[in-house]
């Protein structure tokens, strides 16, 4: 089911003083798709999300919801649903009263405000706790009814500003599916702000990578991690081991491997290869130039940190029953399986 | 919870007796002396009844009450959507705005009323020589203690998440002060209301300066020929005060506890336990 519109966010600036917060972002999200913005804070994902919300102005640059330029339209006239990072249940209200608070004002009938409010809740789940206060909620029930409370004015967009950041692991893992269930439910156009990398390619038709106010990639989440389009990117996404390699013929030789390189890698010469530790191989040999520095145990995966000859520090990402075998100071031979690194310049 | 000893309790017990019998003696002195009769022995409540059979006393009684409604009205008017439109709109006006309000605790109600003159030429020629004018003095002198208090009740929510949480669901800037930010910040509001009524009904320098009959002017001249009636109006303020304040301190407790008691009891949800 599609109930969305079309999102264009065009050429946005947004300066802040000296700071420019947001330089020249352009996106178009398709009806009914969910785009996670992804980004290290002060990348400018928050400010592209509460500039299409109307709660702050571009300086420049123009944003359109279902082929409608709303540049000028105040926040409260835009039909866009919010879930904010800090808990923004009204206080004074019960669970009830606030999700039928935005149907209160558009002036909706009482019958028609609490059936339209008491289905929501049905749909997170909550209907069972709708005459609680925010304070009698924990922080992932009181998410859920600000996603209920936001999905009952049935908006055009909704927009989810790291609704999850504020919760532990178990309830954001959790809440981050339920998110997604919901969404594709009602098939509201969606914008996800998050900064981190799983929840993004969790939830995501596309998602974007920012930095520096500037969308480095757009792409689905599976393109996204498979074939990163940048350094940053690739760091991001979880690139996070950089080993020396030469490049020839659109194959990068490092760790004694032979691999081929990425769109976006240098063509010849020398430079660094930015390989995700799952790509690592390790084993154990006693005639090897690498040590095992340490071993972090991760539950179902462990990492494997090895001081290479040259004395840089490489992880390996493993099933930690493999990773048994390894223990600080063991002496190792290291390689990369043949799946594609981006190789970028020293 | 640490439990209290039996001479913990006693202790508590002495202090609760000596501070009441400390407060509570110059009232049970005032209410003695104003329902004593002077002349013929014994009692009398004489002195209460003049508090409405006297005309004059009567009138400035109705006055100050009227004057504390209207400088609480004004003063609610003026000071709160400011305060919550610095806060979100303008932050980096909330010092100078602060510093603003707070002046008038800095400066004497002597300097003030010699201040004021030329502006109160002005006040009377647009509103007449009505002692409710002073209502203008009055709503900059309870600046101080209302602005503290709405202050450090706007400081306990998050006011732009909340604002903003309100306009997203479509509600325009006046509903979202009025529904969604006053409801939250009642307990300060009711704190500036109360302090500010009980600034009204004790101010005497700037009245008695200004040439108007307010009741404490009233009491200090009824004081010179009529003891009792003075001071069984003082009784009166001070009782009513003391009303306000209890007032005070049982809502915002209740509120208190309410914000306070996140702990409460919930079954767990349906789908996930949050």
């Amino acid at each position: 089911m599609t109930n969305g519109v079309a999102v264009e966010l065009n050429d946005l600036t947004r300066v802040y003083g000296s700071v420019k917060a947001l330089d020249g972002l352009t996106l178009h999200i398709e009806p009914g798709e969910l785009v996670a913005l992804l980004g290290p804070s002060g990348c400018g994902k928050t400010t592209a999300l509460r500039i299409l919300a109307g709660l702050d102005e571009a300086t420049s640059g123009t944003v359109s919801v279902g082929g409608r330029d709303v540049s000028n339209v105040p926040a409260n006239k835009r039909d866009m649903g919010m879930v904010f990072q800090a808990y923004s249940l009204f206080p004074h209200l019960s669970v009830l009263d606030n999700v039928a608070f935005g149907l209160k004002m558009r002036g909706k009938a009482k019958s028609d405000r609490t059936s339209g409010a008491a289905d929501m809740l049905d749909l997170v789940g909550l209907s069972a706790h709708k005459h609680k206060y925010a304070s009698e909620l924990s922080g992932g029930q009181q998410q859920r009814v600000a996603l209920a409370r936001a999905l009952a004015i049935q908006p055009r967009v909704l927009l989810l500003d790291e609704p999850l950041s504020a919760l532990d692991a178990k309830v954001r893992s959790q809440l981050r599916d339920e998110i997604r269930r919901v969404q594709l439910e009602v098939g509201t156009t969606t914008l996800f702000v998050t900064h981190d990398q799983e929840e993004a390619l969790a939830v995501a038709d596309r998602v974007g990578v920012m930095s520096q106010g500037r969308l480095e990639q757009l792409a689905a989440p599976a393109d996204l991690y498979a074939n990163p389009a940048t350094p940053f990117v690739a760091e991001f996404v979880g690139l996070n081991n950089k080993v020396p390699a030469a490049v020839s013929s659109g194959r990068a030789q490092l760790l004694g491997t032979s691999v081929p390189t990425l769109q976006g890698s240098i063509t010849s010469g020398s430079g660094v290869a930015m390989v995700r530790p799952e790509s690592v191989t390790m084993s154990p040999d006693p005639a090897g130039t690498s040590t095992v520095s340490s071993v972090a145990f991760l539950g179902p995966i462990s990492r494997v940190y090895c001081s290479l000859a040259d004395g840089s520090v490489i992880s390996a990402q493993m099933a930690s029953t493999q990773a048994r075998r390894f223990a600080p100071g063991d002496p190792v031979t290291v390689g990369v399986e043949p799946t594609g690194v981006l190789v970028v310049p020293e | 919870m640490k439990r209290i000893g039996l001479g913990g309790k006693v202790f508590r017990a002495v202090l609760w007796v000596a501070f009441g019998l400390f407060f509570m003696f110059p009232l049970y002195a005032m209410a003695d002396f104003s329902t004593r009769n002077l002349i013929a022995g014994g009692r009398t409540m004489q002195a209460w009844k003049n508090l409405v059979a006297d005309e004059a006393l009567y009138q400035a009684i109705v006055i100050s009450l009227l004057l504390a409604v209207f400088t609480v009205v004004a003063m609610l008017l003026v000071l709160v959507p400011t305060m919550i439109w610095v806060r979100l709109r303008t932050p980096w006006a909330k010092g100078m705005v602060e510093f603003l309000c707070l002046l008038p605790l800095t400066i004497p109600a002597l300097v003030v009323v010699v201040g004021l003159r030329n502006v109160y030429l002005w006040v009377t020629y647009f509103f007449g020589e009505s002692a409710l004018t002073l209502t203008f003095v009055y709503v900059v002198l309870v600046l101080p203690f209302a602005y503290r208090a709405i202050d450090a009740a706007l400081s306990s929510i998050d006011l732009q998440t909340l604002a903003e949480a309100a306009r997203s669901l479509g509600a325009g800037w006046p509903t979202t002060i009025l529904r969604v930010v006053v409801p939250n910040i009642w307990s300060g509001i009711l704190s500036a209301a109360f302090i500010s009524i009980a600034v009204v009904l004790g101010e005497y320098t700037i009245a008695s300066l200004s040439g108007f009959q307010t009741l404490q002017v009233q009491i200090v001249a009824i004081g010179k020929s009529d003891g009792p009636t003075s001071v069984a109006a003082s009784l009166a303020v001070l009782l009513f005060g003391f009303v306000l304040l209890l007032i005070l301190s049982l809502v915002t407790r209740g509120r208190r506890r309410v914000a306070a008691d996140p702990a409460v009891p919930t079954p767990a949800p349906s789908g996930v336990s949050a």
